[in-house]
């Protein structure tokens, strides 16, 4: 319950701070932060296939891309951080202390859930690793589910064709 | 053991969030991360009732949420960077032509 009380608490408080950011870059970070509590909510939950997905696709990819973009039309830029002789103080802008402190605390919740064992999933139900586990989501994704799976890499593909074509200079 | 009725309070109220920045902000790309934050709270609904129902079901659909997600965002960033490029900004407001 602590843990799912720091996580829930990290991950909206994130939430927050994506949308009243007033850089995009700020709220690109805030989003990492958002997608990283949610994946220590998936091992929570016994899903651990989809935490480690979260991880790559989501914070991995997406908000890399986001940042991209941010990067390429402005509006990333981090004035400050190039003057080294400002003070402490005059750096600590109230996103940055949000970051420290709300990095600090999923990294506590996260030690805190590896040191009690709570968020190893064999604990506490006998049916729990079989749920979400590499095995069982592979078996049921070839089986039951193959033709959606074909299917996705037809949209993956129509998906970066189309990126390609709106992306291209002419 | 967490209820599972937490979990989904916990994803209304990260949807509720990412909408009301769909709704408020003019910066396109911050839409645009709102609207992956709401796609992320519905995941973490199909998340909890997969396990609270002990199916797999929710936890492949939340798979195929993924790839979507992934798909939407390249295509979505690509559409503003056009935009960028034909209007140079990134506030909606600007962004009226088919307006009538």
């Amino acid at each position: 319950m602590f843990l799912f009380i720091v996580f829930a608490a990290v991950a909206i408080v994130a939430a927050i701070g994506v949308v009243v950011s007033r850089r995009p870059v700020y709220s690109a970070l805030f989003l990492l932060l958002n997608f990283a509590t949610l994946a220590a909510m998936y091992i929570m939950l016994q899903a651990q296939f989809l935490a480690v997905a979260q991880v790559i696709v989501y914070a991995g990819a997406i908000v890399v891309l986001f940042l991209f973009v941010v990067m390429l039309i402005g509006g990333g830029e981090l004035n400050d951080i190039r003057q080294r002789n400002l003070a402490l103080g005059a750096r600590l802008t109230w996103p940055r202390v949000m970051a420290l402190i709300l990095g600090l605390l999923l990294v506590i919740g996260l030690g805190y859930g590896i040191v009690t064992g709570q968020l190893y999933p064999t604990q506490g139900d006998a049916t729990a690793f079989g749920l979400g586990s590499v095995e069982a989501i592979g078996q049921t994704l070839y089986t039951d589910y193959l033709l959606p799976f074909e299917l996705t890499s037809v949209l993956l593909l129509v998906g970066m064709v189309g990126a390609v074509v709106l992306a291209r200079n002419d | 053991m967490v209820p599972t009725s937490y979990y989904l309070i916990l994803s209304a109220i990260l949807f509720a969030i990412g909408t009301l920045g769909v709704l408020l902000r003019r910066n396109v790309l911050i839409i645009f991360m709102s609207v992956e934050m709401m796609l992320n709270a519905v995941n973490l609904t199909f998340v909890a009732l997969a396990r609270q129902f002990v199916q797999l079901n929710g936890q492949i659909f939340v798979l195929m949420v993924m790839v979507v997600a992934a798909a939407e965002v390249a295509v979505g960033l690509a559409i503003v960077m056009a935009v960028i490029r034909h209007k140079d900004t990134t506030n909606i407001e600007d962004v009226n032509l088919l307006k009538g």
